[in-house]
């Protein structure tokens, strides 16, 4: 305070009365490396030329009743270039076990299926959902892409995909071409893919509607099939913090399109019971039936999302997909998330509903009628739960956190619950539950450095 | 107080001139400011853009058109990403969230910490000379070169809401009394500079582009002497603007940061008195240089020897002789 009261005198006051200064330039250059090397790492951050990023992640994956887990680890590893070009490589295994729906229906009787190898048969007990308990698989897919910018307003990337399971060879390739606008405000995207896979199942690849015989042989050979994808996008920046992206997508599969291991069950038309036994089948059996579906699905997809980071940093983002296609099926599917950003760490809860209508030859069972001693009335069937009216919502929260020195790491928790829709059944099989509600845990981590 | 790069393009041949023009998204330009233009050919690039209310230059050696354009976008993105984040004059940022935070703890980023970190220490090695609370005198002082200075109860006020401190800092978390007021400013654009400086040695040295010179509106650093073994040679402008460049100043290393503005000042009992104000009196510095530039290993370092020297009035060019580094001062 001595200091008002000589206010007035401020020349002074201004001077430094030390006549020897003390030599803070070597303290201050200490400092300032220090300043510039704690805030360096953004420098050094992912996507920085020169260095390799990788992210290494593992998925667990549980349904509900102990049916299908799973088990996947992903390895991915980008290097960035100065001339902005990006190569990744990614690895993916899957190992699968548990049971699967065989697509038959319950019964108020055991049934006996016949194993996908052709030898040996399994029983399902009455009244419980059939379940193929020789469920189990690996895969291992891996993947190289390649971007870069062929000039100031134009990339393209390139990228080969190859997978393999036991059972299924696929094979795939892909290309893409952004033009840029308005100060990079505005990108045209476009992309095609081609895939083709090769299907040898356990036992052969099934003749479509043929009778799933009790430990007959199952057919013979490999089958394939080949799937074009073409997408064309736009993306806007529209003002700060906000961009949206707009999605037409097109897809075209050719060949054999069915699951080798899914059957369907022939209701006789009277009582509601399996049909066969005696009046059907020399054996005795119930009559199954390999599903078949058409040999070609041509798809349309139209996408849209919105991204908006707020001004606390926080980013809001949600996003709609609609999707039609040739075999009947038409889907919506809504998802939406929050990012919270906290100073070295996120959570981000997200939520996504998914509604689909069925295919028009969805059946959930045949009727001997229709069946009509292998003279059908119509052609095409499948009861697979995937081609029928279904209603997923997965609901879930994300975590990352910064380790520092530019790594991060993140854990992500989501429940998935589907519920499907049908045709409840006449006779016996009315008091079967033909849809029962499936549930699953995922659980991921992640980890990039 | 402005050092300003001069007779690049005129002193050194450049056969093919090419000018091209920056494209940098609007989400990254928050200042809208206008795009970059990128000039010359392969032999010396140099790009100009504003940022910071400067003039600011990037001068890359032996690189091709596309190379160069690169490192001076991304220069141009880093720049105004710090001013956008470090600006006092906006509401969507740090700062700003700290000054508002009225007494409210706050934990800081990393980069904010540095920063403050090296405020800190800057306030301890200069016995509270250089303090970045002190811009709340800005309230109250005018250098329009008139006569007009504040009341002694104005000063007074201030005063009291001005002091490192009493600021609570506590890496990451920081404590800032209402009303009280931070301002980066003293240190963003040397920051700035420093963090082109190394954006540019990471491209040349995986793009194997020659030496690179960073200027924003004077305060400058280069990634070394140019490749014919000579000094990037800069004039350092008058500092009364009579665009007359008193100095030429060579470098081939490190950083040169110039303090001072002779347009800014006030008249007071017929003595000139700098925009330089003294945090513990409120008043503005007596006798002082009227442009200190200071070399320096790099930016942050030189602009803080030069301000403190500025501070110290009269006795600038003692302390710097008490620094041991090389300096140039105009009177």
């Amino acid at each position: 305070m001595q200091l008002v009261k000589r206010h007035h005198n401020e020349a002074a006051l201004a001077k430094p009365s030390a006549q020897s200064h003390r030599n803070i330039a070597g303290a201050l250059a200490v400092a300032s490396c220090a300043a510039l090397t704690v805030a360096a790492p953004s420098l050094h951050a992912q996507g920085e030329p020169g260095e390799w990023d990788f992210e290494v992640a593992n998925l667990l994956y549980a349904e509900s009743d102990s049916r299908v887990n799973a088990i996947e680890p992903v390895f991915s590893a980008t290097r960035n270039f100065d001339e902005g070009e990006s190569l990744n490589l990614k690895a993916v295994f899957d190992v699968l076990t548990g049971a699967s729906p065989n697509g038959a229906t319950p019964s108020d009787e055991v049934q006996t299926f016949t194993r996908p190898s052709g030898s040996g048969s399994y029983d399902v007990e009455a009244n419980q959902a059939p379940l193929d308990d020789t469920f189990k698989d690996t895969r291992i897919a891996l993947s190289a892409n390649w971007m870069s910018p062929l000039n100031h307003n134009w990339d393209y990337s390139a990228g080969v995909y190859g997978s393999k399971e036991y059972d299924y060879l696929s094979m795939g390739v892909n290309a893409g071409l952004t033009r840029y606008f308005n100060q990079k405000n505005t990108a045209f995207n476009m992309g095609a893919s081609i895939e083709m896979d090769s299907i040898d199942p356990v036992g052969g690849a099934r003749t479509p509607f043929s009778l799933m015989a009790a430990g007959g042989d199952e057919g013979a050979g490999s089958d394939d099939k080949a799937i074009l994808d073409l997408l064309f996008g736009v993306s806007q920046v529209l003002g700060r913090g906000t961009i949206m992206q707009f999605n037409y997508g097109v897809s075209y599969s050719d060949g054999y399109l069915n699951d080798p291991y899914k059957i369907l069950s022939v209701i006789d038309d009277a009582a509601g019971a399996n049909y066969g036994g005696n009046y059907a089948d020399a054996s005795g059996n119930n009559v199954y039936l390999y599903e078949n579906r058409p040999d070609s699905r041509l798809k349309h997809s139209l996408y849209w999302q919105v991204k908006h980071s707020l001004d606390s940093g926080d980013i809001v983002d949600a996003s709609y997909r609609f999707m039609i296609d040739d075999w009947g099926i038409t889907s919506h599917t809504l998802e939406a998330a929050y990012q919270w950003r906290f100073n070295q760490s996120y959570i981000e809860p997200h939520l996504r509903y998914y509604q689909q209508s069925e295919a028009d030859f969805y059946r959930r069972y045949i009727t001997s009628g229709d069946y009509n001693d292998g003279d059908f009335t119509f052609t095409e069937a499948s009861s697979d739960s995937r081609l029928g009216d279904l209603t997923g919502i997965t609901i879930g929260a994300k975590y990352g956190w910064s380790m520092g020195s530019g790594n991060q790491a993140n854990v992500r928790l989501d429940y998935y619950v589907q519920s499907n829709d049908g045709d409840s059944g006449f006779g016996k099989l009315a008091s079967q539950e033909l849809y029962p509600d499936l549930g699953a845990v995922m659980m991921t981590f992640g980890y990039s450095f | 107080m402005r050092g300003i790069f001069e007779g690049t393009l005129g002193r050194f041949k450049v056969f093919r001139r090419t000018k091209l023009h920056t494209n940098i998204a609007d989400i990254e330009n928050s200042s809208s400011h206008p795009q970059g233009v990128l000039e010359g050919g392969p032999a010396l690039w140099i790009g100009r853009f504003e940022a910071m209310a400067s003039d600011c230059e990037v001068l890359i050696e032996h690189a091709s058109a596309e190379q160069a354009l690169e490192l001076f976008e991304q220069v141009m993105r880093e720049t105004w990403r710090i001013e956008h984040k470090f600006s006092r004059y906006r509401d969507d940022n740090v700062v700003h969230r700290i000054n508002a935070s009225y007494g409210e703890p706050l934990t800081l980023d990393q980069e904010t910490s540095a920063l403050l970190d090296f405020a800190d220490q800057c306030y301890q090695l200069s016995a509270g000379l250089f303090d970045i609370t002190s811009g709340a005198y800005r309230r109250i002082w005018r250098f329009d070169g008139g006569e007009r200075v504040p009341s002694a109860d104005q000063i007074e006020q201030v005063r009291a809401q001005v002091g490192w401190d009493r600021v609570t800092w506590n890496a990451p978390v920081l404590s800032l009394p209402g009303g009280m007021e931070l301002d980066l400013g003293g240190l963003g654009k040397e920051y700035a500079v420093d963090r082109a400086l190394l954006i540019a040695q990471q491209f040349s040295a995986y793009a194997g582009v020659g030496s690179c010179l960073i200027n924003f509106g004077g305060d400058l650093a280069c990634t070394g002497p140019r490749s014919q073994g000579g000094a990037w040679v800069v004039g350092v402008e008058s500092a009364k603007r009579d665009a007359t460049a008193v100095a030429s100043v060579q470098v081939s290393g490190g950083a040169v940061a110039t303090s001072g503005d002779a347009r800014r000042f006030v008249m007071h009992r017929g003595k000139k008195l700098s925009h330089i104000i003294n945090p513990n009196t409120g008043w503005p510095v007596a006798g002082a240089p009227s442009a200190v530039s200071v070399a320096g290993a790099n930016c942050m370092q030189a602009g803080m020897l030069s301000t403190i020297a500025m501070l110290h009035g009269g006795q600038a060019r003692s302390f710097l002789d008490s620094q041991g580094v090389q300096y140039w001062l105009q009177s």
